[in-house]
């Protein structure tokens, strides 16, 4: 037995059958065959510490919180130290701590979005109703709010759209979640990445098959690795997630490590305030990004593929969930991927509400049943990636890309975009537009296009800013349209494209309470272990909240100038490196206007 | 002895310097004399690099870099006093003044700060702002938790788990600003796996673990250390060999520790050698 001292308080039945079916597949660290025979020893409670963030997930579901009683159990069968379990769990804001309040929490998102289309309104209706209502940051729902997620106990988690108390107190009895991709753009023949989002049904491998599905893979299996990685060199593809590093150096890293098991990570943990584009796909499309995965797989010889899901998309996680399942089936995953010979397999994971789980090394940490805390960089993962070992890990976006470089070729893509940004983007256009929703355009496109293909401004609307990137992003004024959306454009002018995010705000957006939201938002997203960001994001807070009461930015501005200096150069990670931007952005552009 | 290493050149402060492979950036300072501060650092310990206080500016690297656990590499053009770095270190101990008590923090950090110039008060109003104020959580006999004076410098989750003891009874809990240092579900410490090593205290760098004979003589005004005679000894409880310190104030042990660069202890001890010292006394 291990050398743990574990607890006194007793789970309850429902609890232990919970956590017990998690571990049922690989069984607890310890287990006794017989009088003379027992399997246990650090190795085996090391390959499982990984199920930690799952058994966290069964408690919540079943009993609505983490028990001590039900942790406990938890770590007697994972064998993981209690502290270092509670540590985990309370990491994470979709996991209780005290008794359910209620059968239901919903979870409103009060963000940049949301909250100038009524959910401030809206929390305090739900209230007056009687549910248990928390306020969210954004949910990834932004181009059609108020949204709502619910967590129901013994039941499954929902997400509620264009919510309006009737709708939410509707789907809390019917169980089902409002997903409706939006996609304005639907039926145009430009379309790549999105052609299917909306066309084939995402429950279905035929129909994937049907609509091309699956020949990139075959593809990829006939002009082998080596083959797949110059396609992508020559695509010019590069990350989506923010960073836009070249994919193909990245899967070139990995595929020259020998020796060690691999991974190939999917980062669905899309979590930037107005960003809903990862979303679109997986519910829209998931059987592409299994593909793509796979491809990744074979293309850097990884036997294991992740998908981290965000937590608060339980539609997303439920189709990719079905599209791995139905791709195992048909034996596009398993021990011999499409008969080529080649193992690979994926697992889904679900967050639990942690924004800095999208940052790579604390989504390895998080899978792994750790805290997600960012590690220090280097080494990088494709060399010290999930559990230490080499990994490719790509966003949604980046990896679907890759089905039409290997399918059409990687000139045939670069002839996309600008020389210096090929291919097409994604973009995330919500807030004071007529038609918000999720956009595919080459790049090079202007921000002006981009707002004008949604529809423009409503009559009587007049642009105030427009926030580029997401809350990590930075905001530009009505002179930007003519701004071409490149990596190369962005970067001149001190901008980046981020996730895609074109939040549009007009006169009648309270900009200062917006950029105060943001602050918020990255105060209570740090992981807190690095000081500049865990105090710096606080105090940045309290500026804004003193400048909104009135305060002299004139008094605020050293203060604002080294908090932002200290967190961009000393943080450990982008989180951090970035909580200062589009604050700073706003002050540059005046949009603190009366307090300036 | 060990592998023979080759050496690495890099340059610090417009400086050629040589140092082994596999040195951090840190080691490669300290051999050079440029003093630098540490907070979460310490000699028995692995680098978690948290406190951001040692960082250093690293020719090409678009952010500062902590130099106690980044390695060196070839041609690595290092300044150790930029603009940028004093900014930085600055503004770290300013967060942590305005948040958390360091009164008594060594008297390093204190001779740091003022090297700074730190002025946590501009941070605004004691009253208005966030910190992390609370009672302190004395629930027994030898230990005190004082968390109103811990910075989060993750050492003493690393002495209680695989640095030192393998005990695993804290770790930090909560996200953000309310992340701190918790039993599991915060149980009172004598009910949680904790074994009374006292290693948790011995590398808290700011007073935030302490000794009840400590907190009590600082209660009752009487903890001198000043006047405070160390004399270093051998543990005769077993045969292992662990060197303590004692520490005396009028005639009597207030504390005991062990040297960080002890051959045997590595600064670590048991509840034995840290706390069973009461016969020496009779």
């Amino acid at each position: 037995m291990p050398d743990l001292r574990f607890g006194t308080s007793p789970p309850t039945a429902a609890e232990m059958a919970a956590v017990e079916a998690v571990v049922a597949e690989v069984g607890p660290a310890t287990v006794t065959v017989g009088e003379r025979l027992v399997l246990g020893g650090r190795s085996r409670a090391v390959a499982r510490r990984n199920l930690l963030l799952p058994a966290l997930h069964a408690l919540q579901r079943t009993v609505g919180w983490i028990s001590p009683g039900g942790l406990d159990h938890v770590c007697r069968l994972l064998e993981v130290p209690p502290a270092e379990a509670y540590g985990v769990a309370t990491f994470y804001h979709l996991f209780n701590h005290s008794e359910p309040a209620a059968d239901s929490t919903v979870h409103v998102c009060d963000d940049i979005a949301c909250r100038g289309v009524g959910a401030l309104g809206l929390v305090e209706e739900l209230r007056g109703v009687g549910l248990h209502v928390r306020p969210s940051p954004c949910l990834g729902q932004c181009e059609r709010g108020p949204a709502a997620f619910v967590q129901r106990i013994g039941a499954a988690d929902l997400s509620v759209a264009a919510a309006a108390v009737a709708d939410i107190e509707a789907a809390i009895g019917s169980s089902t979640s409002s997903s409706s991709v939006v996609l304005p753009q639907a039926g145009l023949d430009s379309l790549r990445l999105l052609a299917r989002v909306g066309v084939v049904d995402p429950g279905s491998l035929d129909d994937y098959l049907a609509h091309g599905g699956y020949s990139a893979l075959e593809a990829a299996i006939e002009m082998g690795p080596v083959g797949v990685i110059r396609e992508l060199t020559a695509s010019g593809l590069s990350g989506r997630g923010g960073a836009a590093f070249p994919t193909g150096v990245k899967w070139q890293a990995v595929a020259d490590q020998v020796g060690r098991p691999k991974h190939v990570v999917c980062n669905a943990d899309e979590s930037e305030p107005g960003t809903f584009k990862d979303r679109t796909i997986m519910e829209g499309d998931p059987f592409a990004v299994v593909e793509a995965m796979t491809i990744a797989g074979l293309t850097v010889g990884a036997e294991q593929g992740w998908v981290y899901v965000r937590g608060e998309y339980p539609v997303a996680a439920a189709r990719l969930a079905g599209a791995i399942d139905a791709a195992r089936g048909a034996g596009l995953l398993g021990s011999d991927v499409a008969a080529s010979g080649h193992r690979f397999d994926i697992q889904l994971r679900r967050g639990a509400g942690a924004y800095i789980c999208g940052e790579e090394t604390a989504l390895f940490n998080s899978i792994e049943g750790y805290r997600g805390e960012p590690r220090n960089k280097p080494p990088f993962p494709t060399t010290h990636g999930l559990f230490g070992e080499p990994t490719a890990i790509n966003n949604v976006e980046t990896l679907v890309n890759v089905l039409s470089i290997v399918r059409d070729g990687g000139a045939a893509y670069a002839a996309l975009g600008t020389e210096r940004s090929p291919g097409t983007r994604l973009f995330c256009v919500s807030g004071r537009v007529v038609a918000p929703g999720t956009y595919e355009h080459e790049f090079g496109v202007t921000l002006g296009d981009v707002i004008g293909a949604a529809g423009g401004l409503a009559d009587g609307s007049d642009l105030k800013a427009v926030l580029l990137g997401g809350a990590a992003g930075s905001f530009v004024g009505p002179d930007w349209m003519d701004l071409p959306l490149t990596l190369e454009a962005t970067r001149e002018a001190g901008l980046s494209l981020g996730s895609g995010v074109v939040m549009v705000f007009d006169q009648t957006d309270d900009i200062v309470d917006t950029v105060r939201r943001i602050a918020e938002f990255f105060r209570d997203e740090s992981c807190g272990q690095c000081v500049p960001c865990r105090v710096g994001t606080v105090r940045q807070e309290e500026v804004l909240v003193r400048l909104r009461g009135g305060g002299s930015f004139h008094d605020e501005r050293d203060l604002l100038d080294d908090l932002g200096s200290v967190m961009r150069d000393a943080s450990i990670c982008g989180l951090g490196q970035t909580a200062s931007g589009a604050i700073r952005s706003a002050i540059d552009l005046g949009l603190l206007g009366g307090v300036s | 002895m060990g592998e023979p290493r080759s050496l690495v050149e890099l340059t610090i402060d417009g400086n050629v310097v040589l140092v082994p492979e596999g040195s951090t950036i840190l080691d490669a300072c300290r051999r050079e004399d440029i003093d630098t501060p540490t907070l979460c650092w310490a000699s028995n310990l692995t680098p978690v690099n948290v406190c951001r206080v040692c960082v250093v500016e690293v020719e090409g690297s678009r952010v500062l870099v902590p130099s106690c656990s980044r390695p060196v590499e070839p041609g690595m053009v290092v300044s150790t006093d930029s603009e940028r770095v004093r900014t930085s270190r600055k503004m770290v101990y300013e967060l942590l003044a305005s948040s958390v008590e360091m009164d008594r923090a060594d008297a390093s950090v204190h001779a740091w700060m003022e090297h700074y110039g730190v002025r946590p008060e501009r941070m605004g109003d004691r009253d208005e702002i966030a910190t992390v104020a609370q009672p302190p959580k004395v629930q027994d006999d030898l230990y005190v938790r004082d968390y109103e004076r811990c910075i989060l410098c993750y050492k003493c989750v690393e002495a209680c788990g695989d640095d030192a003891q393998h005990t695993y009874a804290i770790a930090t809990a909560g996200r953000g600003f309310d992340a701190h240092i918790s039993t599991e579900s915060d149980v009172a410490l004598p009910d949680s796996a904790c074994v009374y090593c006292g290693n948790c205290i011995g590398v808290c760098p700011t007073g935030a673990l302490a000794f009840r004979t400590e907190f009590d003589m600082r209660a009752e005004g009487t903890w001198d250390e000043d006047s405070q005679e160390v004399t270093t000894t051998v543990c005769a409880f077993c045969g292992v060999g662990c060197n303590l310190e004692l520490h005396v104030q009028d005639n009597s042990i207030v504390k005991v520790t062990s040297p960080a660069d002890h051959s045997v202890t590595s600064g670590h001890l048991c509840i034995k050698g840290r706390f069973g010292w009461q016969h020496a006394q009779s």
